[in-house]
């Protein structure tokens, strides 16, 4: 987990557009916290979309000069009442699903949305199948091992005579 | 000559691996004792020579060598001392140099802890291990070696890169691929298990103290980097489920796995075949890692300089390792048997449950790392009609995540009081009936007192609670059971280190889920433009921006801010957040600054100067943020209590290994261990 | 029975045909979405006429090229040689987008290394930017005559590239109609290399 931030290494120049370009957007850097509770639907909105520039991080996060740029648009379309459906449609259009880090549900993604639940039941089911053929196989198998260890557990048992509850005494 | 002295230790140390690798295993599978003796000094030996080339390296960096290529890209003259030594493994050469040097620490472990057991496992166990080395040794040697030269020398370095200048390099790295590496001794004994055909109570015992030690190293490593990248990168977040964050979490998580299913494996002999599958999951998923990490398939934050040929390399190493211990697993795993029967109520039923959840989590932490891969990858060959690359995000992994989990952390709090073999369901409700009032009450009423309420933080609230109330049950029941005499403390003492560690783990997860909760739930963040003067209040303090001067550093220059905390007119703290310059790299860099405290951070980070004295700041109010690692730490050290426990150390020396398993019972009780005391 | 124990074996085999797609794949290069849309409609400043709007419809009927620079963009000094060399040609009308720039930058800038532009609009707030798409600097598109952008050049353009891609899609889009609405992929076969 060495960290290299992107920044600096491939798209230097944005960056740079934030030192420089700032200035022209102070004033709407200044009236940020003026509202609560839309800036706290911009950072919502802004922690879903990917800044492009960046290695891998969100546009909340990035002081990168596109992702200010982006935030401040972001910033805009609330002010004006868009939906976060309305502006999320409005960033993927020009930059594609790839600004969404919760990508949409289509077929291509199916499988990315309905695999938890896909795993889920496949490892109920194998633990299932696994239960009920394991306790064939025990049975099948007389005076195994296991067996003895049972027998052994038992004895154990009456030896150690207050031993109920969470714990137990093997062989 | 000392680089050239390097790179020749690390080529003997390449043929001491070969032989390391191959004559102990011919051996144990021919019978041939005298090989099997090589195994112990080649592993040692093979430990002195990586050793030799790693001080080499070391040399190289304190004395500035730049005629050395890697030296002269990851250090300069500059650079303090310290951290040029930390810079050996600053870098991907040098970090697999790290790699291939705790692996050979690992090994020298195992050959001298290994005491008891019997000859021909040794052998095996040394000889993958020595396999696994010579893999990497090669790796290095042909792909990526830290001794090639620079001719001519370069007249200075290019500098370590800014962000890895701070102690986070210095000790999270080690500590990962201590974690990481680890697993190659659990790995090493199922692959010996396999080869030998003899897997049982005996052989999970061996290999249950290493895999968790290397499981409390990963826990420790993956914590301290996700602290690490909260006070580095300035915008404090601690975990972004970025792929090289996911590529350390994935063995982590087969890691606990592992551990959950050699419980089962070494008390009651069940779960063989998948204990033994989950070993190789878990070292296949630390190559994996370290492919994902550094072949540049996948966009990360944390990215290494990336090449596609290694890459192919690593690919290949983590193709021939997989592939070949799993033919051997499909070849033998049929023939083992099923091990002890038990009911559906049953602390066993309990840790399979567990164990496919963990796998399932398994599944979902690689669906979402690897989809847009698979996507991308199907569509540039037109097999899918997809224009657009996805992205796969923290909203997904944060939604579903959670939802496989939330059994697991149900069932944490019952399967430590629940019995092996059978268990009553009416009994377990009953014992657990006043942890269950007591979560439930505590996580209505926490977000209450917090401010906001919602289900997603309830539900949150009540998975901590819970847990900690289910850790509370059973020390309890323990500690009235107990013989020993004096106060509780005495007792709790008195209990076997391995179910004190199992409790540590489980209060752990306890601790962690509080402060993601809380952190998610309650932080506050404001991105303000600040004029000297300005002040800022959010959750009762205030911050005064007091302006902005100039420092110097060793190797930087940096403007510090000025932050002036106070909490009812009263002052709290002075933050100084920077903003560097590092003199080589002309990188700007954010050093955030905190002020820590039991129940919150006050988190200050300098952005850019906007316009005269003024500057964009933003300031975090992060309400329990520190718990995540505390409860990552009080895991690791139930990892440590775990594996110090009594019955690991108990020296019967071989004769341990041929014994049945009721006369190794009997052992234990004669020399007045607990065996088998219920611990998960 | 023993296909059972093969499961792991296939799932890992499967993955790592994946990942070794992946290697040789850019993670970082986004493919535009944009292609085959109508351009988005802008008026804006002309950079040498500051007062004069202009309106991207005034130039429908003809296959034009925007090229989005900035003064304070590094990698673009590295395309300006080509581009004043394919201006110079004048077989191509193109363009200029001043993408976040102060307006006596841009002018400085092209007085400096050439001005190979038959004008630039000045985007000062970067709002067209967005709206294009950009995410970095420079970037080139290739606009039909019914205002739809056909192709788009992510980064400096070299002259190999001028040659092989960027002039063929041009003269393929002068000379014919589209038939699926789309370039056919001979054309710009050489573009993705």
């Amino acid at each position: 987990m060495l960290k290299i931030i992107s920044k600096a290494q491939c798209y230097c120049i944005i960056i740079f557009l934030g030192v420089c370009v700032l200035p022209a957007q102070a004033k709407e850097a200044a009236s940020m916290a003026a509202d609560p509770a839309l800036e706290k639907q911009v950072m919502e909105i802004s922690e879903e979309l990917r800044c492009l520039v960046c290695q891998n991080q969100t546009i909340a996060e990035s002081d990168a000069g596109l992702a200010v740029d982006l935030k401040n648009q972001v910033r805009n379309m609330v002010s004006q009442g868009k939906s976060q459906d309305e502006i999320v449609d409005y960033m993927v259009e020009r930059y594609g699903d790839f600004v969404r880090y919760r990508p949409p549900v289509k077929p291509v993604t199916y499988l990315l949305w309905a695999g938890p639940f896909i795993l889920l039941f496949v490892g109920a089911l194998v633990l299932f199948l696994t239960l009920k053929g394991r306790k064939q196989q025990v049975k099948d198998t007389p005076l195994s091992d296991e067996e003895q260890e049972r027998l052994q557990a038992i004895l154990a048992k009456k030896m150690g005579a207050n031993s109920d509850g969470g714990e137990e005494v093997k062989s | 000559m000392i680089p050239e002295i390097g790179h020749f230790a690390l080529i003997i140390a390449l043929c001491v691996a070969i032989v390391q690798g191959v004559v102990p295993l011919l051996g144990a599978q021919l019978g041939i004792r005298p090989w099997m003796a090589l195994a112990r000094p080649a592993a040692q030996g093979q430990l002195v020579f990586v050793l030799v080339a790693f001080i080499c390296l070391m040399i190289a960096f304190i004395y500035n060598d730049f005629s050395v290529q890697y030296v002269a890209m990851q250090s300069n003259s500059l650079l303090p001392m310290i951290y040029r030594i930390s810079a050996i493994w600053g870098g991907h050469e040098g970090s697999m140099l790290l790699w291939v040097f705790i692996l050979a620490i690992w090994t020298f472990c195992v050959s001298i802890f290994s005491k008891n057991l019997p000859d021909d496992m040794v052998s095996r166990v040394i000889a993958v291990m020595g396999l696994v080395s010579v893999g990497f040794y090669l790796f290095i040697l042909l792909t990526s070696n830290p001794f090639d030269r620079l001719l001519p020398a370069a007249a200075d370095g290019r500098d370590l890169n800014p962000l890895l200048q701070d102690p986070g390099l210095i000790i999270h790295p080690p500590m990962l691929y201590t974690g990481y590496v680890g697993f190659s001794v659990a790995f090493a004994f199922a692959l010996a298990a396999l080869l030998s055909g003899r897997m049982d109570a005996a052989w999970a015992r061996w290999s249950r103290p290493w895999t968790t030690v290397a499981w409390l190293f990963l826990t420790m490593g993956i914590a301290l980097g996700s602290w690490w990248a909260y006070y580095e990168l300035g915008w404090g977040g601690w975990w972004f489920w970025d792929p090289v964050e996911n590529a350390s979490f994935m063995p982590w998580i087969a890691g606990t796995a592992l551990v959950h299913s050699l419980a089962v494996t070494e008390k009651r002999g069940g779960f063989k075949n998948w204990t033994v599958l989950l070993a190789i999951t878990a070292f296949s998923f630390s190559i994996l890692g370290t492919f994902l990490v550094r072949s540049g398939v996948l966009t990360s934050v944390h990215a290494f300089a990336t090449d596609p040929d290694r890459g192919v390399f690593i690919l290949g190493l983590l193709g021939i390792t997989v592939v070949t211990s799993l033919v051997l697993f499909a070849l033998r795993a049929p023939k083992v048997g099923v091990g002890g029967q038990f009911d559906m109520v049953s602390r066993e039923s309990m840790l399979l449950v567990n164990n496919v959840l963990l796998v399932v989590a398994l599944g979902v932490v690689m669906l979402g790392t690897l989809f847009p891969l698979v996507v991308d990858a199907l569509a540039n060959y037109g097999i899918i009609p997809e224009k657009n690359k996805i992205s796969v995000g923290p909203p997904y992994f944060n939604l579903m995540f959670p939802i496989v989990l939330a059994p697991a952390m149900f069932l944490m709090a019952v399967g430590p009081i629940t019995r092996w073999k059978k268990a009553e369901l009416p009994s377990l409700m009953q014992r657990m009936k006043w942890a269950a009032a007591i979560s439930v009450t505590m996580a209505i009423i926490v977000p209450f007192i917090m401010g906001e309420s919602s289900i997603v933080r309830t539900l949150g609230f009540l998975a901590a609670f819970w847990i900690a109330a289910g850790v509370i049950v059973a020390l309890t029941e323990r500690v009235k059971k107990s013989n020993v005499e004096g106060n509780i403390l005495v007792k709790i003492a008195a209990l076997p280190n391995s179910f004190l560690g199992m409790c540590s783990a489980h209060f752990g997860v306890s601790v962690f889920i509080i402060g993601v909760t809380m952190v998610n739930s309650y932080q506050v963040e404001k991105d303000m433009r600040m004029e000297v003067g300005d002040t800022v209040t959010m959750a009762g303090y205030t911050f005064q921006f007091n302006g902005v001067t100039q420092v110097a550093g060793p190797n930087y220059d940096a403007h510090r801010g000025d932050v002036k905390v106070t909490k009812n007119d009263k002052v709290v703290t002075n933050l100084y957040p920077e903003k560097r310059t590092y003199k080589v790299q002309t990188m700007p860099m954010t050093e955030a600054a905190i002020d820590t405290g039991l129940t919150r951070d006050l988190y200050v980070s300098l952005g850019e100067p906007v316009s005269r004295g003024a500057w964009s700041v933003r300031v975090y109010y992060k309400p329990f943020v520190d718990w995540i690692w505390g409860g990552c730490f009080i895991m690791a050290l139930g990892g440590l209590l775990a594996a110090s426990d009594r019955r690991y150390r108990i020296v019967t020396r071989k004769k341990v290994a041929q014994k049945t398993k009721s006369d190794e019972a009997a052992a234990a009780i004669n020399t007045g261990s607990e065996p088998a005391k219920g611990e998960a | 029975m023993k296909l059972k124990y093969l499961i792991p074996l296939i799932v890992f085999v499967v993955m790592s045909v994946f990942l070794f797609v992946g290697l040789y794949m850019n993670p970082k290069i986004v493919r535009p979405v944009n292609i085959d849309k109508a351009a988005p409609a802008f008026e804006l400043q002309n950079l040498h006429q500051m007062t004069e709007k202009v309106s991207n419809s005034s130039l429908l009927g003809k296959v034009w090229m925007l090229n989005v620079w900035a003064s304070w963009c590094v990698a673009c000094r590295q395309e300006h040689p080509y581009l004043v060399e394919l201006a110079r040609a004048g077989d191509i009308p193109l363009y200029g987008l001043n993408y976040k720039d102060a307006p006596s930058d841009g002018r400085r800038w092209l007085e400096q290394h050439g001005n190979p532009y038959l004008m630039s609009f000045v985007d000062y707030q970067g709002n067209v930017g967005i709206d294009y798409g950009v995410y970095g600097v420079p970037e080139t598109f290739i606009i039909d005559k019914k205002g739809v952008i056909r192709h788009k050049v992510i980064g400096p353009l070299s002259g190999r590239e001028i040659r092989t891609c960027v002039r063929p899609v041009v003269k393929y889009l002068e000379q014919n109609e589209l038939v699926n609405n789309t370039v056919p992929s001979e054309v710009t076969k050489e573009c993705s290399k």
